[in-house]
């Protein structure tokens, strides 16, 4: 305990900065991946027949090794091979891949009845999707995107191995010098960030869903 | 007034769900859509507020063609009331009501404040409104459906069977408090049903429809009930329909027997005296009465005590002066005495009818309606119109 203790204290600032980096790189994949998802999710959704070749896309994105499209992603985007904006986009690919999904199967999740109402009550059609549909569906959204943010936290370390520093560089070294306590330290920083989004993301939820508590509380 | 001229939908898919219906809801009275599953009821309903686009033909909303404007302006000035009442379930029930008035512009106090009132009005107290819907009971539901449809006070309002997924008892209730409301707003309503009792007893018209979209007939609940307009009309009106008819039929005029009766807390022994074939009428201080007091069953020694509810039979209904037909007969009928109880407009004892009595009424108007009948189908068979589609009037309800 007092090693990983001292471990961490000596090597302070490179952790923090490499805790920040991941921070900002799956956080801001999260955020954007939901941004491109919604209306691509719209889209297979509102045009049902949108829905196979979208979904199955997204899948086919998802069996990528995460390696093999950080390698890529310079070539795709004409950047330089250790900007970190290549993790950045990679990581926006995946969370798009698994929220394209969630999003399509949270708006269909509103019942018939409810929409038939809203447009009854003179909604237009954009109205009826932000004051109604998109609101309705927000439980089944954030779950997506508490997966989504689970693993971009931990896929963002497999950046290390196309030389963007953050928490993965304490694994890199902990195998270079054969050390355990480097690699501990990674994982349970790594576990605590994962922790943090997950409860950030369902804090998020429940401010935004208050039905749901008092339909629970019955 | 809502008319429908010459109006078809025919799906994407051929089928034609409704076909060239021609009907007209006239202001501040309610038209039933009635008929069998998948006759087109729902379609008809929904292409009055655009909610479904007709194939061809009109739909006049007063003078103004709905085909005209924009479809979200349209449907803001019509209520509408589907089946499973269709909350939000993200909102609370009054904002739920709100809805209307918010996207019209109205205040956010003002609109809650209206809400509060609407509340009120569809019987829901005060200390519902900040429940969410999945906390309310179906009935309950409902009934902010309904209120969520009058809150921008829309002079046409569009049910598509509201009640059908309620209780029997819940039923009876909302549909009581229905037309006490109507009673009150006077509003244009279609009111879409399969349940052809629910559209006898709501109906100022009821128009029946057949599958395939068409109209098979259009008149008001007392005529549809006499005078079915062909085999299909009479087999879904169903069973017990001479009986049924009789509850469209004003009594008028009863030959009512006065009755001796005792006033709560009197003595026994008084009633007994006053008895007749064993049974005596109790009535309370207003002259109302409560229920018939058997005096063979009573023990000898009971007979020094007073008249107390606790001894009355209460199996015996109660029929107004003006009230219809059916009432006095089944106040004749549940009678334990078998002189059926007949009360004044305020509920107090007005006399007593037996059922042959009634009957004697019920044959008389009978044979006034077989003449009637006669020169109808001379009418027909003379080449005359027939009294279907459009017509209101009230053949057959006056005695
Ligand atoms: N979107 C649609 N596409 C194709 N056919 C449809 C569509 N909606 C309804 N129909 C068909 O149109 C006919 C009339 O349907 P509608 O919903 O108006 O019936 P309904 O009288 O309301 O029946 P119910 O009492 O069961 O509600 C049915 O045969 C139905 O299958
Ligand atoms: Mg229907």
């Amino acid at each position: 305990m007092s090693e990983l203790w001292n471990y961490l204290r000596a090597n302070q600032s490179d952790i923090a900065r490499w805790t920040w980096t991941t921070v900002w790189l799956a956080g801001g994949a999260l955020v954007a991946g939901l941004i491109i998802a919604l209306p691509l999710g719209w889209l297979a959704n509102r045009y049902r027949w949108t829905y196979p070749p979208l979904v199955t896309l997204a899948g086919l994105i998802y069996t990528i090794p995460s390696i093999v499209l950080f390698v890529t992603m310079p070539g795709v985007l004409g950047t330089k091979v250790l900007d970190p904006i290549n993790v950045g986009v990679a990581l926006t690919a995946y969370t798009v891949a698994l929220m394209v999904r969630v999003v399509a199967d949270g708006l269909s999740s509103v019942s018939g009845d409810t929409l038939a109402a809203a447009a009854a009550m003179g909604y237009t059609g954009r109205q009826r999707l932000f004051a109604v549909q998109l609101p309705i569906s927000i439980p089944v959204i954030g779950a997506g995107l508490r997966v989504a943010a689970v693993s971009n936290v931990s896929l963002v370390s497999v950046a290390s191995l196309v030389g963007v520093e953050q928490l993965g560089a304490l694994f890199v070294r902990g195998s270079e010098q054969g050390a355990l306590v480097p690699i501990v330290l990674g994982v349970i920083i790594v576990m605590v960030l994962a922790f943090a989004f997950d409860a950030v993301i369902l804090i998020g939820v429940r401010l935004l869903t208050p039905w749901q508590r008092a339909v629970r509380a019955r | 007034m809502i008319r429908f001229e010459s109006v078809t939908k025919k799906y994407p898919d051929g089928t034609v769900a409704v076909d060239h219906l021609d009907l007209v809801a006239p202001s501040g009275q309610i038209t039933v859509l009635v008929g069998p599953s998948g006759c087109g009821k729902t379609t008809s309903l929904r292409m009055i507020n655009r909610m479904i686009d007709p194939s061809s033909g009109r739909i006049w909303l007063d003078d103004r063609d709905t085909a005209k404007g924009r479809p979200s302006q349209l449907r803001r000035g019509i209520g509408y009331v589907i089946q499973h009442a269709g909350l939000f379930p993200h909102r609370t029930v009054i904002d739920n009501v709100a809805t209307v008035p918010l996207l019209l512009g109205t205040g956010r106090r003002e609109a809650r404040a209206q809400a509060l009132e609407l509340l009120e009005r569809v019987g829901l107290p005060a200390n519902f409104a900040d429940r969410y819907p999945a906390q309310l009971s179906g009935g309950q539901q409902q009934r902010v459906g309904v209120a969520r449809a009058l809150a921008a006070d829309p002079p046409v309002m569009l049910m598509d069977e509201p009640f059908s997924a309620v209780d029997p008892v819940v039923r009876a209730q909302l549909q009581e408090e229905f037309l006490r409301l109507q009673g009150e707003l006077g509003k244009t309503i279609v009111f879409v049903t399969h349940d052809i009792d629910e559209a006898i007893k709501l109906g100022d018209q009821v128009a029946v429809m057949r599958v395939g979209g068409t109209l098979a007939q259009l008149a008001t609940p007392a005529e549809l009930l006499s005078r079915p307009a062909d085999a299909f009309v009479a087999g879904f009106v169903g069973r017990d329909r001479g009986y049924r008819a009789l509850g469209f039929a004003e009594a008028g005029e009863l030959p009512l027997t006065d009755e001796p009766v005792v006033r709560l807390g009197e003595e026994l022994s008084t009633a007994c005296d006053r008895a007749r074939d064993g049974w005596t009428l109790v009535v309370d201080a207003e002259s109302q009465p409560q229920g018939w007091l058997g005096v063979r069953g009573l023990a000898v020694d009971a007979q020094r005590g007073s008249v107390t509810p606790e001894l009355l039979n209460l199996g015996g209904t109660l029929a107004t002066e003006s009230g219809t037909l059916r009432e006095a007969l089944d106040a004749a009928l549940s009678s334990p005495s078998g002189r059926g109880v007949i009360v004044h407009e305020g509920g107090s004892f007005a006399g007593t009818v037996t059922a042959s009595e009634v009957l004697a009424r019920i044959e008389a108007r009978a044979a006034g309606v077989r003449h009637e009948a006669e020169s109808y189908t001379a009418d027909v068979l003379a080449g005359g119109s027939t009294h279907n589609a459009g017509s209101t009037h009230n053949a057959g309800a006056a005695p």
